[in-house]
């Protein structure tokens, strides 16, 4: 199916998300939409998907004007979307999950179901058992039954949004091989939305970059990546350069720790890490390795095993305890754990400081909060709600509330979704922090990330940590290889 | 938008926060005809029963006051996010823990009176604290566990009075014997108010204005309020602060059984609490959780249902009337919004000078939230 | 005591729990669309008082369900309205809605106290009440009893066989992912917590009319209440919930067992028993204990006493959801 946008806007406010763009897509192709975070991919795809009427603009489907009402309309029409966190049903059975809004009789059928969802999907070469659970599957057998369910629906334009986070190397070349049967054997149209330009490369024929709303241009591929992240980014961001440090003593020791989860055991961690070491946690989400994280937090008490800080016990110490001796710890969703919405800058503070009055003193909290303000480079007022701030003033506010000195520094996931610029940023103001003697301890989804920016890494499959890898020497195919379960 | 609306129409502002009240009238008018009563008579009635003699205004001033107590007992539970349903049984505990000084010790009254309080906010104060480990620790919903601990309050009144403290005349359901006079809390002209108790109150008010405005402990109330997965990362107690919040509204619901049974009686009763708990649980809601307007409205309540029992002694009405014009006005408010929430006028709240700002109701989920098995543990 | 009066004893088992069994379906069905009805302990009162009403004044106990069911409907459309609508706390409406409907049902109802009106007869089933234990239990009683049994069945039925079921929980699960698949899911919401209504005001109804005939102040005060303990020990399931309601009716035949076997005990600290009760189950699938009890047994049995033991909400219950 040939698909032309034109003129596409959509205004949220003053805000232009999509500012007039124009483009065409032809059938059999594979395309790329790349631009970095706030650039409007995703709003310029669920316009093209149905979530979200444009506020100006026509879509055109083999040249005929299109509307649509909803994303179920949409793919009636021929467009599907395969978001990053699935849209399906968790506590549902496959076959329920499949069934849902399909047929519109009351009783369900479920012999034919089956036998159609068993061989579209290995038409596809896809496995799926109808009867599991979704909350048993992994995010890549979730998104091969999502995508299943856009093929049976009819979808002849499939957008797939980042799909090759937190899958594994295996389920990633399932993916590739079905996305190059459906566009020339089949003669769809599929765009990828994603941020791993080497993906892109392999996979597309043509990129559409997006810049503040606007199209900024096109690119036959494969291209020398420079070209695409100029026309990403203006200009070339400055990589910040990870500075030479001498490490120091032991901060965090773990000795044959092990925790077990009614879904999960991780067993036998045994970790050292250094004052002013980054130690970074590979892996597929849900292999253990935030358990580690948080066992190291206090969050989650190991079943067995001894954690240390600083040469002392303190197995068993609860997350107060440790946060009272110098441990830090940022969660991924900052609006969700970390931050309360409707609550001012300064009134965090107050909460994080770990000396409490009983009478607050407003403007010492005030001035002392403009104060970290200025060091951390916040966009916002003492006033401010946390919830008013974009999400790289988030990131930073939770840096400010950190107390200093801090002894280890437990992150997870510390650039997600925030554009080139910021994530550089953080970096540096956690480089900052390891030049006071703190150990950091992260988990990322992105690989690069942290073969970039840490010193040490161990990954994480199925519950077991791997032998920990020097960061200097060890490739992201390595690793990759790692996450898959190979020694 | 909301600029412009509220400049199109100011006159709505102003007007809307009667718009309720219009509406309760009209739906109990509506009640009142189906009985074939006039509601003027009627209303008259409720007014003469409220303002109609300086004891009439006394009672309403001693009912007023344990209403206080527990709206802002709630203000303190309410921004941390919990339903203390169970205040009705706090208050009733209060009255029990009060009873039991007031039957079984005896003392000058300067000695007497502040122990009786004493225990009586130890009482609520421990009611409460129950409802909290169950949430906390058993994970069961404070609405749910509040429920339980009223019923079992009620339960307890009702073997007390019938069993071990049943006066010596012979059992009946009504109530125990009265108290000794030293045991009363002093009362102004032969009426069921105590000055006392108003001094209790506005002490009990002052501290929550103070402790919402401008402590620590209101701040962490606050954030363990609005988001309790933040609240703990950034180093509140979810488990502590949940127990002070409610042992501290459950010892000012404890102060207002007190008050019930040594001022609005003189013995512990069948129905000690009188639906007050239920009653707060509405001015708050009412109030939009503002502790300024609390007063104001507490007394409105306290008007219309000391009113309504006096439209049952003469009219033979059912005295539930007065309860369903407040109910009326509450669900109004909640279903359609305050000036406020609906953007037109942001007058309603200037009146309250530096008032803490508005506490949002707690979050809708609750119910579904407590029983989900170990929220942190995911991986 | 012999065996007929242990059945007898069951039977009335069965009787005492048949309006909360209907109501905790009801229910069920508007928590898995997603959206909590916490006034029911109102709608009940008011639905048990215009049951009995409606079938005094018209000799005919269908129009009184009628009329029940529709305050039900009223109640709860009231509900849903305040919270997909407008936009406002469900908990808070139905709490509200949960002490207007109590004072409003004394209103209405003072001047019907203690008369006695329309009754549901009893029916016994041909043939099959005459089967032993089974028989008289569940086929030696009325037609309120069936309805309620056969409910349960038809509410499982429709939540996981039908194509109406998958989008009801749909609703309930993940409205978004629902509204992609052309669920909408605010109708879907608005209609399941109507019919919810409906049934709840039928076992209001069922209590004035069947179980706990006639009417007084307060006449079904708490029953409500301890419904919604029920939908979430039930784990929000209606055969599990069901026998969350048996175990409720049965509290009240223990209660009379017990009285007579302690007569010095004052009777109202029999009353104490279903709040016990409530506490209790709701303590058994929520408390961190129970998953401490669980992790400790044998690895084999952990599956199955987590399936009996643990119950999870429908993951968007009491959430608002905006398409787009």
């Amino acid at each position: 199916m040939r698909v032309e946008l034109r003129d596409i806007r959509k205004y949220f406010g003053a805000v232009k998300a999509n500012d007039g763009i124009s483009l065409t897509l032809e059938p059999g192709k594979i395309y790329a939409l790349v631009g970095e975070n706030g650039a409007g991919k995703s709003t310029l795809m669920k316009i093209l998907s149905g979530y979200q009427p444009p506020t100006g603009g026509d879509i055109l489907l083999d040249g005929q004007p299109a509307r649509f009402h909803s994303p179920a309309d949409a793919l009636a029409k021929g467009v599907g979307m395969l978001y990053q966190d699935p849209l399906d049903m968790p506590p549902f059975r496959v076959i329920d999950n499949y069934l849902l809004g399909r047929d519109r009789r009351l009783r369900l059928d479920y012999k034919s179901a089956r036998a159609e969802l068993v061989a579209l999907a290995s038409r596809y070469g896809f496995a799926i058992d109808p009867n599991a659970t979704i909350d048993s599957l992994s995010m890549g057998e979730r998104q091969q039954l999502e995508l299943v369910r856009l093929l049976a629906g009819g979808a002849q334009v499939l957008i797939l949004d980042e799909p090759t986070t937190g899958i594994s190397a295996e389920q990633k070349e399932i993916l590739f091989e079905s996305m190059h049967k459906m566009t020339r054997e089949e003669g769809k149209t599929v765009i990828l939305v994603s941020h791993k330009l080497e993906e892109v490369q392999e996979l597309c024929i043509y990129a559409y970059v997006l810049r503040r709303g606007k199209l900024v241009g096109g690119q036959e591929l494969p291209c020398a990546s420079e070209a695409l992240v100029e026309m990403m980014f203006g200009q070339l961001p400055q990589r910040s350069r990870r500075p030479a440090f001498t490490l120091g003593t032991p901060v965090l020791e773990l000795q044959d720790v092990t925790i077990n989860t009614y879904q999960l055991t991780v067993p036998d961690v045994n970790l050292t890490v250094r004052a002013g070491e980054v130690f970074g946690f590979a892996g597929l989400e849900g292999s253990g390795q935030r358990l580690v994280l948080q066992a190291c937090a206090g969050l989650m008490p190991p079943g067995k095993g001894h954690v240390r800080l600083g040469g002392q016990d303190v197995t068993g110490w609860g997350y107060h305890r440790l946060q009272q001796h110098g441990v830090g710890y940022v969660a991924a969703g900052r609006l969700e754990e970390g931050l309360v919405a409707g609550l001012s800058l300064t009134e965090h503070l107050i909460l994080a400081r770990p000396e409490k009055q009983f009478f607050i003193d407003w403007p010492g909290n005030r001035a002392a909060m403009t104060e970290r303000i200025a060091t951390y480079q916040i966009v916002g007022q003492p006033e401010t709600t946390a919830d008013a701030l974009s999400g790289g003033n988030q990131q930073r506010l939770l840096f400010a509330l950190l107390n200093t000195p801090l002894k280890l520094l437990l992150l997870e996931h510390p650039t997600r979704g925030l554009d080139v610029r910021s994530a550089d940023y953080t970096w540096q103001l956690l480089y900052n922090r390891r030049a006071d003697g703190t150990a950091i301890l992260f988990i990322s989804a992105d690989l690069d990330e942290i073969i970039a920016h840490s010193d040490r890494i161990a990954v994480f499959s199925g519950g077991r940590m791997s032998r920990v890898v020097d960061a200097r020497e060890t490739t992201a195919d390595e690793l990759g290889h790692l996450i898959g379960g190979q020694a | 938008m909301n600029q412009t609306q509220s400049s199109g129409s100011g006159w709505v502002a102003r007007v809307w926060p009667l718009v309720p009240i219009v509406a309760a009238l009209l739906f109990t008018s509506a009640l009142l005809l189906l009985f074939g009563a006039s509601p003027a008579e009627a209303y008259r009635a409720m007014w003469d029963g409220s303002f109609g003699g300086s004891d009439k205004i006394l009672g309403v001033i001693a009912f007023w006051v344990p209403l206080v107590l527990c709206s802002v007992g709630l203000l303190i539970t309410f921004t941390a996010g919990l339903w203390n349903i169970g205040v009705e049984g706090q208050i009733v505990l209060g009255a029990i823990f009060a009873s039991w000084v007031a039957l079984r010790l005896s003392g000058p009254a300067w000695l007497l009176i502040p122990v009786e309080i004493g225990a009586a906010m130890l009482g609520g104060a421990l009611w409460a604290a129950l409802s909290a480990v169950l949430k906390t620790r058993g994970r069961v919903n404070e609405i749910f566990s509040g429920l339980a601990l009223n019923g079992l309050a009620i339960i307890l009144t009702n073997y007390l009075i019938s069993g071990p403290w049943q006066p010596p005349e012979g059992g009946s359901f009504r109530g125990t014997a009265p108290f000794q006079d030293a045991a009363l809390l002093p009362r102004l002209l032969e009426s069921r108010f105590s000055p006392l108790s108003l001094v209790l109150a506005g002490l009990a008010f002052a501290a929550v204005f103070f402790i919402l405005r401008g402590t620590t402990w209101g701040l962490k109330l606050k954030a363990l309020g609005k988001n309790p997965a933040s609240a703990y990362l950034l180093g509140v107690s979810s488990e502590r602060e949940t127990i002070m919040a409610m042992m501290f509204c459950g010892a000012l619901a404890g102060l207002g059984g007190a008050v019930r049974v040594l001022s609005w009686f003189d013995s512990l009763r069948q129905s000690i609490s009188g639906g007050i708990g239920f009653l707060a649980l509405l001015i708050v809601m009412l109030a939009a959780y503002r502790i300024l307007w609390v007063p104001f409205i507490a007394f409105f309540f306290s008007v219309v249902l000391n009113g309504s029992i006096t439209l049952q002694l003469k009219t033979q009405l059912h005295s539930s009337l007065g309860g369903i014009l407040t109910g009326v006005m509450v669900l109004f408010v909640l279903l359609f919004g305050s000036a406020k929430q609906l953007g037109i006028g942001g007058q309603a709240s200037t009146g309250a000078g530096d008032a803490p700002e508005a506490i949002p109701p707690p979050p809708a989920d609750t119910i579904a939230g407590d029983i989900t098995p170990n929220v942190r543990g995911g991986d | 005591m012999n065996d007929s009066q242990l059945i007898a004893v069951l039977a009335s088992i069965v009787l005492q729990a048949s309006p909360l069994i209907i109501a905790v379906c009801g229910e069920i069905m508007t928590e898995r669309s997603g959206v909590v009805n916490l006034s029911l302990d109102g709608t009940m009162l008011m639905s048990a008082m215009t049951g009995f009403v409606v079938g005094l004044r018209t000799d005919n106990y269908w129009l009184g369900f009628l009329a029940a069911a529709v305050v039900g409907m009223i109640f709860a459309g009231i509900v849903a309205l305040g919270s997909i609508r407008l936009g406002q706390s469900q908990v808070a409406i139905g709490f509200v809605l949960a002490l207007l409907g109590d004072d409003l049902s004394a209103f209405l109802g003072q001047n019907y106290t203690r008369m006695s009106g329309a009754v549901v007869p009893k029916a016994g089933i041909p043939l099959l009440k005459d089967l032993p234990v089974v028989g008289p239990l569940f086929f030696d009683q009325n037609i309120v009893v069936y309805f309620a049994i056969v409910l349960v069945f038809v509410t499982w039925w429709w939540l996981n066989r039908t194509q109406a079921g998958l989008q009801l929980r749909g609703a309930g699960e993940r409205p978004t992912a629902a509204f992609a698949r052309g669920v909408n899911v605010n109708r879907v919401r608005y209609l399941y917590t109507i019919l919810g209504g409906a049934l709840v005001g039928i076992a209001g109804a069922a209590y004035s009319l069947n179980v706990k005939i006639g009417w007084s102040d307060g006449h079904v005060r708490g029953f409500g209440w301890i419904a919604l303990a029920i939908v979430i020990f039930g784990g929000w399931s209606p055969i599990r919930g069901a026998f969350g309601a048996l175990l409720f009716g049965a509290t009240k035949a223990l209660a009379t067992v017990l009285q007579r076997a302690f007569p010095e005990v004052s009777v109202v600290a029999f009353n104490a028993l279903p709040w016990l009760l409530m506490i209790l189950v709701l303590l058994a699938v929520g408390s961190d204990y129970t998953e401490r009890f669980i992790t400790a047994m044998p690895h084999s049995w952990q599956r199955p006493l987590r399936r009996v033991l643990r119950v999870s909400p429908p993951m968007a219950l009491g959430t608002a959801f905006h398409e787009g």
